[in-house]
Protein backbone atom coordinates (compact mmCIF):
# COMPACT_ATOMS: atom_id res chain seq x y z
CA UNK A 1 0.00 0.00 0.00
CA UNK A 2 0.96 3.58 -0.97
CA UNK A 3 2.07 5.64 1.58
CA UNK A 4 -0.62 8.06 0.43
CA UNK A 5 -3.05 5.46 0.83
CA UNK A 6 -1.64 5.08 4.18
CA UNK A 7 -1.94 8.25 5.20
CA UNK A 8 -4.47 8.78 8.05
CA UNK A 9 -7.19 11.53 7.20
CA UNK A 10 -7.14 15.12 8.39
CA UNK A 11 -9.08 15.07 11.22
CA UNK A 12 -7.04 12.48 12.54
CA UNK A 13 -3.78 14.16 11.86
CA UNK A 14 -5.09 17.39 13.31
CA UNK A 15 -6.14 15.27 16.64
CA UNK A 16 -2.14 13.93 16.85
CA UNK A 17 -1.18 17.68 16.72
CA UNK A 18 -1.55 18.65 20.50
CA UNK A 19 -1.96 22.22 19.80
CA UNK A 20 -4.62 21.94 16.99
CA UNK A 21 -6.26 19.01 18.93
CA UNK A 22 -6.77 21.99 21.54
CA UNK A 23 -8.20 24.49 19.55
CA UNK A 24 -10.49 22.05 17.88
CA UNK A 25 -11.41 21.72 21.38
CA UNK A 26 -11.55 25.23 21.77
CA UNK A 27 -13.71 25.61 18.65
CA UNK A 28 -16.01 22.83 19.11
CA UNK A 29 -16.30 24.08 23.13
CA UNK A 30 -17.59 27.60 21.74
CA UNK A 31 -19.75 25.64 18.72
CA UNK A 32 -21.82 23.73 21.79
CA UNK A 33 -22.22 26.43 23.50
CA UNK A 34 -23.35 28.43 20.52
CA UNK A 35 -26.03 25.52 20.04
CA UNK A 36 -26.99 24.92 23.22
CA UNK A 37 -27.77 28.84 24.06
CA UNK A 38 -31.45 28.37 23.55
CA UNK A 39 -32.06 26.03 26.39
CA UNK A 40 -30.50 28.72 28.62
CA UNK A 41 -33.19 31.60 28.25
CA UNK A 42 -32.00 34.41 30.46
CA UNK A 43 -30.20 36.35 27.78
CA UNK A 44 -32.72 38.43 27.20
CA UNK A 45 -35.03 38.51 30.37
CA UNK A 46 -34.35 41.14 32.83
CA UNK A 47 -34.62 40.50 36.59
CA UNK A 48 -34.58 43.02 38.46
CA UNK A 49 -34.06 41.34 41.75
CA UNK A 50 -30.95 40.10 40.62
CA UNK A 51 -29.20 42.92 39.11
CA UNK A 52 -25.27 43.25 39.08
CA UNK A 53 -25.15 39.64 41.21
CA UNK A 54 -21.93 37.80 41.61
CA UNK A 55 -21.54 34.44 40.27
CA UNK A 56 -22.79 32.09 42.46
CA UNK A 57 -25.02 28.76 42.13
CA UNK A 58 -28.01 30.26 40.41
CA UNK A 59 -26.34 32.41 38.09
CA UNK A 60 -22.65 30.81 37.56
CA UNK A 61 -21.17 33.66 35.78
CA UNK A 62 -23.18 36.45 37.30
CA UNK A 63 -26.16 38.90 36.64
CA UNK A 64 -25.34 42.59 34.44
CA UNK A 65 -27.37 45.74 35.49
CA UNK A 66 -30.99 44.67 34.43
CA UNK A 67 -30.57 41.15 36.01
CA UNK A 68 -29.86 39.33 32.87
CA UNK A 69 -27.84 36.12 33.21
CA UNK A 70 -23.79 36.51 32.06
CA UNK A 71 -23.00 33.15 30.81
CA UNK A 72 -26.62 32.50 28.58
CA UNK A 73 -25.93 36.33 27.29
CA UNK A 74 -22.34 35.11 26.78
CA UNK A 75 -23.77 31.19 24.92
CA UNK A 76 -26.27 33.64 22.78
CA UNK A 77 -23.15 36.25 21.87
CA UNK A 78 -21.47 33.07 20.59
CA UNK A 79 -24.24 32.52 18.46
CA UNK A 80 -23.99 36.16 16.71
CA UNK A 81 -19.67 35.91 17.10
CA UNK A 82 -20.21 32.98 15.27
CA UNK A 83 -22.21 33.91 12.74
CA UNK A 84 -20.74 37.25 11.68
CA UNK A 85 -17.38 35.52 11.34
CA UNK A 86 -18.82 32.41 8.96
CA UNK A 87 -20.65 34.60 7.48
CA UNK A 88 -18.37 37.76 6.48
CA UNK A 89 -15.43 35.11 5.74
CA UNK A 90 -17.90 32.51 3.74
CA UNK A 91 -18.57 35.67 1.57
CA UNK A 92 -14.96 36.93 0.94
CA UNK A 93 -14.13 33.35 0.55
CA UNK A 94 -16.19 33.32 -2.46
CA UNK A 95 -16.06 36.74 -4.03
CA UNK A 96 -12.20 37.41 -3.00
CA UNK A 97 -11.53 33.63 -4.12
CA UNK A 98 -13.21 34.06 -7.34
CA UNK A 99 -11.71 37.78 -7.98
CA UNK A 100 -8.17 35.83 -7.16
CA UNK A 101 -8.18 32.83 -8.92
CA UNK A 102 -9.72 34.67 -12.23
CA UNK A 103 -7.20 37.53 -12.09
CA UNK A 104 -4.15 35.29 -11.76
CA UNK A 105 -5.67 32.85 -14.19
CA UNK A 106 -6.72 35.28 -16.87
CA UNK A 107 -3.36 37.40 -16.05
CA UNK A 108 -3.05 40.83 -18.11
CA UNK A 109 -5.68 43.66 -18.04
CA UNK A 110 -7.62 41.87 -15.83
CA UNK A 111 -5.16 40.80 -13.38
CA UNK A 112 -3.76 44.34 -13.60
CA UNK A 113 -7.71 45.83 -12.72
CA UNK A 114 -8.71 43.37 -10.22
CA UNK A 115 -5.82 43.69 -8.28
CA UNK A 116 -5.30 47.13 -7.92
CA UNK A 117 -8.92 47.55 -7.01
CA UNK A 118 -7.87 44.92 -3.67
CA UNK A 119 -4.93 47.20 -3.34
CA UNK A 120 -6.53 49.98 -2.34
CA UNK A 121 -8.82 47.83 -0.06
CA UNK A 122 -5.56 46.86 1.08
CA UNK A 123 -4.76 50.24 2.06
CA UNK A 124 -6.57 50.81 4.76
CA UNK A 125 -5.98 49.18 8.25
CA UNK A 126 -8.64 46.53 8.48
CA UNK A 127 -10.35 47.89 11.43
CA UNK A 128 -11.14 51.56 9.92
CA UNK A 129 -12.15 50.20 6.59
CA UNK A 130 -15.08 48.20 8.45
CA UNK A 131 -15.71 51.16 10.71
CA UNK A 132 -16.08 53.40 7.78
CA UNK A 133 -18.59 50.74 6.16
CA UNK A 134 -20.55 50.52 9.26
CA UNK A 135 -20.90 54.25 9.06
CA UNK A 136 -21.76 54.85 6.40
CA UNK A 137 -24.40 51.62 5.97
CA UNK A 138 -25.31 52.07 9.61
CA UNK A 139 -24.97 49.76 12.81
CA UNK A 140 -26.46 46.31 12.62
CA UNK A 141 -25.83 42.45 12.12
CA UNK A 142 -26.03 42.47 8.27
CA UNK A 143 -23.97 45.44 8.27
CA UNK A 144 -21.23 44.48 9.76
CA UNK A 145 -20.68 41.13 8.32
CA UNK A 146 -20.70 43.63 4.46
CA UNK A 147 -17.56 45.45 6.52
CA UNK A 148 -15.79 42.21 7.67
CA UNK A 149 -16.56 40.72 4.22
CA UNK A 150 -15.08 43.72 2.43
CA UNK A 151 -12.03 43.50 4.84
CA UNK A 152 -11.20 39.97 4.36
CA UNK A 153 -12.10 40.42 0.82
CA UNK A 154 -8.65 41.43 -0.85
CA UNK A 155 -6.43 39.02 1.63
CA UNK A 156 -8.40 35.71 -0.05
CA UNK A 157 -8.22 37.30 -3.44
CA UNK A 158 -4.31 37.99 -2.69
CA UNK A 159 -4.00 33.93 -1.61
CA UNK A 160 -5.84 32.85 -4.74
CA UNK A 161 -4.37 35.14 -7.15
CA UNK A 162 -0.79 33.47 -5.87
CA UNK A 163 -2.09 30.00 -6.04
CA UNK A 164 -4.12 30.45 -9.70
CA UNK A 165 -0.52 32.00 -11.01
CA UNK A 166 1.15 29.42 -9.75
CA UNK A 167 -1.03 26.60 -10.73
CA UNK A 168 -1.41 27.76 -14.63
CA UNK A 169 2.22 26.89 -15.11
CA UNK A 170 2.05 23.04 -13.87
CA UNK A 171 1.95 20.74 -16.83
CA UNK A 172 -1.55 19.42 -16.30
CA UNK A 173 -3.24 22.55 -16.76
CA UNK A 174 -1.35 23.24 -20.14
CA UNK A 175 -2.08 19.81 -20.98
CA UNK A 176 -5.80 20.62 -20.91
CA UNK A 177 -5.08 23.99 -22.59
CA UNK A 178 -3.57 21.81 -25.32
CA UNK A 179 -6.47 19.78 -25.87
CA UNK A 180 -8.81 22.67 -26.43
CA UNK A 181 -10.87 23.00 -22.88
CA UNK A 182 -12.50 26.59 -21.94
CA UNK A 183 -10.56 28.72 -19.94
CA UNK A 184 -13.39 28.71 -16.95
CA UNK A 185 -13.60 24.61 -17.25
CA UNK A 186 -9.84 24.70 -16.59
CA UNK A 187 -10.39 26.95 -13.63
CA UNK A 188 -13.14 25.06 -12.16
CA UNK A 189 -11.75 21.63 -12.64
CA UNK A 190 -7.99 21.89 -12.81
CA UNK A 191 -6.76 24.86 -10.76
CA UNK A 192 -9.88 25.47 -8.08
CA UNK A 193 -9.48 22.25 -6.34
CA UNK A 194 -5.49 22.40 -6.06
CA UNK A 195 -5.42 25.85 -5.03
CA UNK A 196 -8.31 25.25 -2.57
CA UNK A 197 -6.21 24.42 0.73
CA UNK A 198 -3.93 27.68 1.19
CA UNK A 199 -7.03 29.77 0.78
CA UNK A 200 -9.21 27.86 3.04
CA UNK A 201 -5.97 27.53 5.74
CA UNK A 202 -6.45 31.67 5.36
CA UNK A 203 -10.18 31.64 5.68
CA UNK A 204 -9.53 30.08 8.87
CA UNK A 205 -7.07 32.17 10.17
CA UNK A 206 -9.22 35.53 9.45
CA UNK A 207 -12.22 33.57 10.73
CA UNK A 208 -10.60 34.28 14.25
CA UNK A 209 -9.46 38.26 12.68
CA UNK A 210 -13.04 38.36 12.27
CA UNK A 211 -14.66 37.52 15.34
CA UNK A 212 -11.84 40.06 16.88
CA UNK A 213 -13.12 42.90 14.24
CA UNK A 214 -16.86 41.89 14.94
CA UNK A 215 -16.33 42.63 19.03
CA UNK A 216 -14.33 45.72 17.90
CA UNK A 217 -17.15 46.75 16.27
CA UNK A 218 -19.39 45.70 18.50
CA UNK A 219 -17.45 47.45 21.80
CA UNK A 220 -17.33 50.82 20.05
CA UNK A 221 -21.70 50.85 19.28
CA UNK A 222 -21.16 50.23 15.83
CA UNK A 223 -21.28 46.60 15.04
CA UNK A 224 -24.16 44.28 16.64
CA UNK A 225 -26.60 46.37 18.27
CA UNK A 226 -28.29 45.91 21.89
CA UNK A 227 -30.31 43.94 22.68
CA UNK A 228 -28.91 41.38 21.00
CA UNK A 229 -25.66 40.48 23.40
CA UNK A 230 -22.53 40.06 21.28
CA UNK A 231 -19.38 40.23 23.22
CA UNK A 232 -18.27 42.98 22.31
CA UNK A 233 -21.56 45.05 23.83
CA UNK A 234 -21.62 43.05 26.74
CA UNK A 235 -18.29 44.25 26.95
CA UNK A 236 -18.96 47.92 26.48
CA UNK A 237 -21.47 47.37 28.63
CA UNK A 238 -19.34 46.57 31.40
CA UNK A 239 -17.50 49.59 31.34
CA UNK A 240 -19.41 51.88 33.50
CA UNK A 241 -19.57 48.62 36.13
CA UNK A 242 -15.91 48.30 35.98
CA UNK A 243 -15.31 48.62 39.75
CA UNK A 244 -19.03 47.30 41.21
CA UNK A 245 -19.07 44.03 38.66
CA UNK A 246 -15.38 43.52 37.37
CA UNK A 247 -17.30 39.59 35.96
CA UNK A 248 -19.25 41.82 33.50
CA UNK A 249 -15.94 42.51 31.74
CA UNK A 250 -13.56 39.68 32.47
CA UNK A 251 -16.37 36.43 30.54
CA UNK A 252 -17.28 37.96 27.80
CA UNK A 253 -13.70 39.34 27.14
CA UNK A 254 -12.43 35.44 27.61
CA UNK A 255 -15.00 34.19 25.69
CA UNK A 256 -13.35 36.36 22.64
CA UNK A 257 -9.70 35.04 23.85
CA UNK A 258 -10.85 31.29 24.31
CA UNK A 259 -12.42 31.58 20.61
CA UNK A 260 -10.15 33.46 19.02
CA UNK A 261 -6.98 31.61 20.34
CA UNK A 262 -8.73 28.34 19.52
CA UNK A 263 -9.02 29.37 15.91
CA UNK A 264 -5.59 30.63 15.53
CA UNK A 265 -4.54 26.93 16.90
CA UNK A 266 -7.10 24.98 14.53
CA UNK A 267 -5.55 27.54 11.62
CA UNK A 268 -1.66 26.65 12.67
CA UNK A 269 -2.84 23.14 12.69
CA UNK A 270 -4.04 23.03 9.52
CA UNK A 271 -1.44 24.96 7.74
CA UNK A 272 0.89 22.55 9.35
CA UNK A 273 -1.42 19.60 8.10
CA UNK A 274 -1.87 20.73 4.62
CA UNK A 275 1.68 21.86 3.87
CA UNK A 276 2.69 18.98 0.95
CA UNK A 277 5.95 18.69 2.68
CA UNK A 278 4.15 17.18 6.50
CA UNK B 1 16.95 57.09 -6.65
CA UNK B 2 15.40 55.30 -10.10
CA UNK B 3 13.37 52.83 -7.38
CA UNK B 4 12.36 54.85 -5.00
CA UNK B 5 10.68 56.89 -7.77
CA UNK B 6 9.47 54.04 -8.90
CA UNK B 7 7.58 53.10 -5.71
CA UNK B 8 6.49 56.52 -5.08
CA UNK B 9 4.67 56.38 -8.63
CA UNK B 10 3.07 53.15 -7.98
CA UNK B 11 1.55 54.32 -5.29
CA UNK B 12 0.23 57.16 -7.16
CA UNK B 13 -2.83 55.09 -8.39
CA UNK B 14 -3.37 53.66 -4.55
CA UNK B 15 -3.53 57.15 -3.19
CA UNK B 16 -6.02 57.93 -5.81
CA UNK B 17 -8.45 54.85 -4.96
CA UNK B 18 -8.02 55.76 -1.41
CA UNK B 19 -9.57 59.26 -1.62
CA UNK B 20 -12.29 57.30 -4.00
CA UNK B 21 -13.43 55.35 -1.43
CA UNK B 22 -13.35 57.72 1.13
CA UNK B 23 -15.04 59.94 -0.99
CA UNK B 24 -18.05 56.97 -1.61
CA UNK B 25 -18.09 56.05 1.46
CA UNK B 26 -19.66 59.12 2.59
CA UNK B 27 -21.68 58.58 -0.87
CA UNK B 28 -23.17 55.42 0.06
CA UNK B 29 -25.20 56.62 3.56
CA UNK B 30 -28.73 55.22 2.60
CA UNK B 31 -30.98 57.87 1.90
CA UNK B 32 -29.95 61.87 1.62
CA UNK B 33 -26.74 62.11 3.70
CA UNK B 34 -28.32 65.70 5.10
CA UNK B 35 -31.17 63.92 6.71
CA UNK B 36 -28.52 61.53 7.96
CA UNK B 37 -26.26 64.36 9.50
CA UNK B 38 -28.98 66.66 10.69
CA UNK B 39 -32.37 64.00 11.71
CA UNK B 40 -35.44 63.44 9.98
CA UNK B 41 -37.19 66.43 11.83
CA UNK B 42 -34.37 69.02 10.74
CA UNK B 43 -35.22 72.55 9.93
CA UNK B 44 -35.08 72.94 5.81
CA UNK B 45 -33.60 75.99 5.55
CA UNK B 46 -30.76 74.18 7.46
CA UNK B 47 -31.01 70.85 5.20
CA UNK B 48 -30.84 73.65 2.12
CA UNK B 49 -28.19 75.08 3.19
CA UNK B 50 -26.15 72.01 3.92
CA UNK B 51 -27.44 70.73 0.55
CA UNK B 52 -26.14 73.85 -1.16
CA UNK B 53 -22.66 73.31 0.73
CA UNK B 54 -21.74 69.64 -0.11
CA UNK B 55 -23.26 70.46 -3.63
CA UNK B 56 -25.25 67.27 -2.96
CA UNK B 57 -27.98 67.77 -6.31
CA UNK B 58 -24.70 68.05 -8.39
CA UNK B 59 -24.07 64.75 -10.03
CA UNK B 60 -21.37 62.04 -8.29
CA UNK B 61 -18.28 62.45 -10.22
CA UNK B 62 -18.57 66.23 -10.20
CA UNK B 63 -18.87 66.32 -6.32
CA UNK B 64 -16.00 63.94 -6.55
CA UNK B 65 -13.97 65.71 -8.45
CA UNK B 66 -14.48 69.08 -6.42
CA UNK B 67 -13.75 67.51 -3.67
CA UNK B 68 -10.98 66.30 -4.67
CA UNK B 69 -9.87 69.34 -6.17
CA UNK B 70 -10.19 70.54 -2.64
CA UNK B 71 -8.33 67.53 -1.02
CA UNK B 72 -5.29 68.46 -3.71
CA UNK B 73 -5.12 71.67 -1.78
CA UNK B 74 -5.31 70.24 1.50
CA UNK B 75 -8.71 71.15 2.25
CA UNK B 76 -10.88 68.39 3.80
CA UNK B 77 -13.77 70.43 4.24
CA UNK B 78 -15.28 71.52 7.72
CA UNK B 79 -17.23 69.82 10.63
CA UNK B 80 -21.16 70.31 10.56
CA UNK B 81 -20.40 69.60 14.95
CA UNK B 82 -18.16 72.52 15.74
CA UNK B 83 -17.48 74.27 12.18
CA UNK B 84 -13.83 73.77 12.56
CA UNK B 85 -11.52 72.85 9.65
CA UNK B 86 -11.34 69.01 9.55
CA UNK B 87 -7.62 69.19 8.65
CA UNK B 88 -6.86 71.33 12.11
CA UNK B 89 -9.20 68.61 13.84
CA UNK B 90 -6.82 66.17 12.25
CA UNK B 91 -3.85 68.18 12.71
CA UNK B 92 -4.56 68.54 16.52
CA UNK B 93 -5.37 64.73 16.81
CA UNK B 94 -2.60 63.44 15.08
CA UNK B 95 0.08 64.39 17.86
CA UNK B 96 -1.36 62.74 20.92
CA UNK B 97 -1.36 59.23 18.16
CA UNK B 98 1.77 59.59 17.28
CA UNK B 99 2.93 59.89 20.29
CA UNK B 100 1.07 56.52 21.54
CA UNK B 101 1.99 54.55 18.65
CA UNK B 102 5.41 55.45 19.21
CA UNK B 103 5.43 54.87 22.90
CA UNK B 104 3.75 51.42 22.13
CA UNK B 105 6.24 50.72 19.85
CA UNK B 106 8.88 51.42 22.37
CA UNK B 107 7.18 48.82 24.78
CA UNK B 108 6.86 46.15 22.11
CA UNK B 109 10.20 46.09 21.44
CA UNK B 110 11.27 46.24 24.91
CA UNK B 111 8.85 42.94 25.49
CA UNK B 112 9.30 41.21 22.23
CA UNK B 113 13.18 41.86 21.71
CA UNK B 114 14.41 39.89 24.47
CA UNK B 115 11.91 36.94 24.99
CA UNK B 116 12.64 35.91 21.10
CA UNK B 117 15.95 36.09 21.89
CA UNK B 118 16.20 34.28 24.88
CA UNK B 119 13.33 31.67 23.17
CA UNK B 120 15.71 31.45 20.38
CA UNK B 121 18.77 30.54 22.48
CA UNK B 122 17.06 28.00 24.64
CA UNK B 123 15.06 26.47 22.08
CA UNK B 124 12.57 23.93 23.10
CA UNK B 125 13.44 24.66 26.83
CA UNK B 126 10.81 25.55 29.41
CA UNK B 127 11.39 29.48 28.78
CA UNK B 128 10.96 29.09 24.86
CA UNK B 129 7.80 27.39 25.23
CA UNK B 130 6.52 30.03 27.89
CA UNK B 131 7.49 32.65 25.64
CA UNK B 132 5.69 31.22 22.93
CA UNK B 133 2.65 30.00 24.83
CA UNK B 134 2.64 33.89 25.69
CA UNK B 135 3.00 34.97 22.12
CA UNK B 136 0.37 32.99 21.04
CA UNK B 137 -1.89 34.03 24.03
CA UNK B 138 -1.14 37.79 22.58
CA UNK B 139 -1.67 37.10 19.30
CA UNK B 140 -5.59 36.13 20.01
CA UNK B 141 -5.96 38.61 23.22
CA UNK B 142 -8.51 41.26 21.92
CA UNK B 143 -6.43 44.45 22.63
CA UNK B 144 -9.59 46.68 24.11
CA UNK B 145 -10.36 43.53 26.52
CA UNK B 146 -6.25 44.12 27.76
CA UNK B 147 -6.97 47.51 28.07
CA UNK B 148 -9.97 46.81 30.44
CA UNK B 149 -8.08 44.89 32.39
CA UNK B 150 -5.01 47.05 33.07
CA UNK B 151 -7.52 49.43 34.13
CA UNK B 152 -9.35 47.00 36.36
CA UNK B 153 -5.81 46.64 37.43
CA UNK B 154 -3.50 49.27 37.78
CA UNK B 155 -6.52 51.86 38.25
CA UNK B 156 -9.24 50.12 40.42
CA UNK B 157 -7.63 47.33 42.32
CA UNK B 158 -4.42 49.29 43.01
CA UNK B 159 -4.80 52.95 41.93
CA UNK B 160 -1.61 53.84 40.34
CA UNK B 161 -2.00 54.81 37.21
CA UNK B 162 -5.05 57.30 35.30
CA UNK B 163 -7.59 55.39 33.14
CA UNK B 164 -8.07 58.43 31.46
CA UNK B 165 -7.00 60.78 28.96
CA UNK B 166 -4.05 62.82 27.79
CA UNK B 167 -1.37 65.37 29.53
CA UNK B 168 1.20 67.12 27.32
CA UNK B 169 4.47 65.99 27.12
CA UNK B 170 5.60 69.50 27.74
CA UNK B 171 3.24 70.48 30.18
CA UNK B 172 3.60 67.88 33.07
CA UNK B 173 6.05 65.04 31.59
CA UNK B 174 5.74 62.55 34.56
CA UNK B 175 1.97 62.91 34.23
CA UNK B 176 1.99 62.63 30.68
CA UNK B 177 4.03 59.44 30.91
CA UNK B 178 2.03 58.04 33.91
CA UNK B 179 -1.04 58.79 31.26
CA UNK B 180 0.19 57.41 28.31
CA UNK B 181 1.44 53.81 30.42
CA UNK B 182 -1.39 52.21 29.75
CA UNK B 183 -2.91 52.43 26.41
CA UNK B 184 1.00 52.21 25.35
CA UNK B 185 0.88 48.75 27.34
CA UNK B 186 -2.26 48.21 25.61
CA UNK B 187 -1.03 48.74 22.24
CA UNK B 188 2.53 47.60 22.95
CA UNK B 189 1.23 43.83 23.62
CA UNK B 190 -0.62 42.90 21.11
CA UNK B 191 2.26 44.26 18.56
CA UNK B 192 5.04 42.63 21.05
CA UNK B 193 3.16 38.94 20.75
CA UNK B 194 4.59 38.89 16.58
CA UNK B 195 7.52 40.50 16.73
CA UNK B 196 8.41 38.12 19.32
CA UNK B 197 7.45 35.09 17.25
CA UNK B 198 9.50 36.95 14.16
CA UNK B 199 12.47 37.43 16.11
CA UNK B 200 12.41 33.95 17.47
CA UNK B 201 12.34 32.41 14.27
CA UNK B 202 15.21 34.83 12.31
CA UNK B 203 17.17 33.98 15.52
CA UNK B 204 16.92 30.44 14.93
CA UNK B 205 17.67 30.57 11.65
CA UNK B 206 20.77 32.54 12.01
CA UNK B 207 22.57 30.53 15.06
CA UNK B 208 22.86 27.81 13.19
CA UNK B 209 24.72 29.94 10.32
CA UNK B 210 28.05 28.74 9.24
CA UNK B 211 29.48 32.42 10.07
CA UNK B 212 28.11 32.14 14.27
CA UNK B 213 29.53 28.12 14.49
CA UNK B 214 33.22 30.22 13.31
CA UNK B 215 32.59 33.34 15.67
CA UNK B 216 31.79 30.24 18.45
CA UNK B 217 34.95 28.29 17.30
CA UNK B 218 37.02 31.64 17.40
CA UNK B 219 36.02 31.25 21.36
CA UNK B 220 34.05 34.29 21.38
CA UNK B 221 31.24 34.43 24.62
CA UNK B 222 28.41 32.78 23.80
CA UNK B 223 26.38 36.29 24.82
CA UNK B 224 28.25 38.32 22.13
CA UNK B 225 27.88 35.69 19.60
CA UNK B 226 24.59 35.93 20.46
CA UNK B 227 23.67 39.60 20.90
CA UNK B 228 26.03 41.36 18.63
CA UNK B 229 26.26 38.87 15.38
CA UNK B 230 23.31 37.11 15.33
CA UNK B 231 20.82 39.36 16.57
CA UNK B 232 21.96 42.73 14.01
CA UNK B 233 21.57 39.83 11.17
CA UNK B 234 18.22 39.16 12.82
CA UNK B 235 16.68 42.47 12.88
CA UNK B 236 16.30 43.12 9.27
CA UNK B 237 13.19 40.88 8.80
CA UNK B 238 11.87 41.87 12.44
CA UNK B 239 12.46 45.61 11.22
CA UNK B 240 9.81 45.04 8.00
CA UNK B 241 7.48 43.33 10.47
CA UNK B 242 7.92 46.44 12.71
CA UNK B 243 6.86 48.82 10.17
CA UNK B 244 4.08 46.88 8.76
CA UNK B 245 2.97 46.35 12.85
CA UNK B 246 2.84 50.21 12.72
CA UNK B 247 1.49 50.82 9.76
CA UNK B 248 -1.79 48.54 11.53
CA UNK B 249 -1.09 50.40 14.63
CA UNK B 250 -3.24 53.25 13.06
CA UNK B 251 -6.08 51.06 13.04
CA UNK B 252 -5.38 49.57 16.43
CA UNK B 253 -5.43 52.84 18.38
CA UNK B 254 -8.69 53.14 17.21
CA UNK B 255 -10.32 51.04 19.70
CA UNK B 256 -7.42 51.79 22.24
CA UNK B 257 -8.03 55.36 22.53
CA UNK B 258 -12.11 54.67 22.73
CA UNK B 259 -11.25 52.69 26.14
CA UNK B 260 -8.82 55.50 27.42
CA UNK B 261 -10.37 58.26 26.11
CA UNK B 262 -7.04 59.34 24.72
CA UNK B 263 -7.76 62.57 22.31
CA UNK B 264 -6.14 60.87 19.11
CA UNK B 265 -7.24 60.68 15.37
CA UNK B 266 -8.54 56.80 16.28
CA UNK B 267 -11.42 58.62 18.94
CA UNK B 268 -11.79 62.20 16.91
CA UNK B 269 -13.15 59.31 13.90
CA UNK B 270 -15.55 57.29 16.25
CA UNK B 271 -16.97 60.37 17.99
CA UNK B 272 -17.61 61.61 14.38
CA UNK B 273 -19.73 58.74 13.63
CA UNK B 274 -21.74 58.86 16.32
CA UNK B 275 -22.02 62.80 15.74
CA UNK B 276 -22.55 61.73 12.02
CA UNK B 277 -19.88 64.10 11.14
CA UNK B 278 -19.33 63.10 7.82
CA UNK B 279 -16.78 65.18 6.80
CA UNK B 280 -14.75 64.56 10.04
CA UNK B 281 -15.02 60.61 9.22
CA UNK B 282 -13.92 61.19 5.93
CA UNK B 283 -11.15 63.19 6.46
CA UNK B 284 -9.76 60.86 9.18
CA UNK B 285 -10.18 57.79 7.27
CA UNK B 286 -8.58 59.28 4.34
CA UNK B 287 -5.49 61.04 6.28
CA UNK B 288 -5.01 57.53 8.49
CA UNK B 289 -5.49 55.43 5.60
CA UNK B 290 -3.01 57.58 3.59
CA UNK B 291 -0.77 57.20 6.83
CA UNK B 292 -0.73 53.58 6.96
CA UNK B 293 0.16 53.48 3.01
CA UNK B 294 3.00 55.49 3.66
CA UNK B 295 4.42 54.20 6.50
CA UNK B 296 4.30 50.37 4.83
CA UNK B 297 6.14 52.15 1.88
CA UNK B 298 8.96 53.73 4.24
CA UNK B 299 9.23 50.32 5.59
CA UNK B 300 9.78 48.88 2.26
CA UNK B 301 12.39 51.60 1.53
CA UNK B 302 13.82 51.21 4.29
CA UNK B 303 14.31 47.37 3.93
CA UNK B 304 16.12 48.14 1.09
CA UNK B 305 18.45 50.74 1.95
CA UNK B 306 19.17 47.65 5.11
CA UNK B 307 19.77 44.64 2.70
CA UNK B 308 21.91 45.74 -0.08
CA UNK B 309 20.72 42.56 -1.39
CA UNK B 310 17.24 43.70 -2.53
CA UNK B 311 19.14 46.97 -4.05
CA UNK B 312 20.91 44.86 -6.71
CA UNK B 313 18.14 42.51 -7.07
CA UNK B 314 16.00 45.37 -8.15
Amino acid sequence: MSAIAMRAPLWLRLLRDPRAALGLGLVALVLLGALAAPLLPGAETPDFMATLAAPDATHWLGTDDLGRDTLSRILAGARVSLLVGLCSVGAALLLGGTIGLVAGFFGGWVDMVLMRLMDVLLAFPGILLALGITAALGASVTNTVIAIAVVNLPVLARVARGQALALRELDYVKAQRALGFAPLTILWRAVLPNALSPILVQASVLLAASIITESYLSFLGLGVQPPTPSWGNMLRDAIGFLDQAPWLAWFPGLAIFLTVLGFNLLGDGLRDRLDPRD
Amino acid sequence: MRMIAGRILALLPVLFGLCVLSFLLLAAVPGDPVTAMLGLEADPIAIAALRARYALDDPLPLRFLAWFWQVLQGDLGRSIQTGRPVTAMIGSALLPTLQLALAALVVSLLIAIPAGVVAATRRNGPSDFAASLIALCGLSLPSFWLGILLIMGFSIALPLLPSSGHVPFLADPWEALRHLALPALTLGAAMAAATMRMTRATMIEILSADYIRTARAKGLPGRRVVWRHALRNALMPVVTLVGLQLGQLMGGVVVTESVFSWPGIGKLTVDAIFARDFPVVQGTILVTATLFVLINLGTDLLYTVLDPRLRSRR
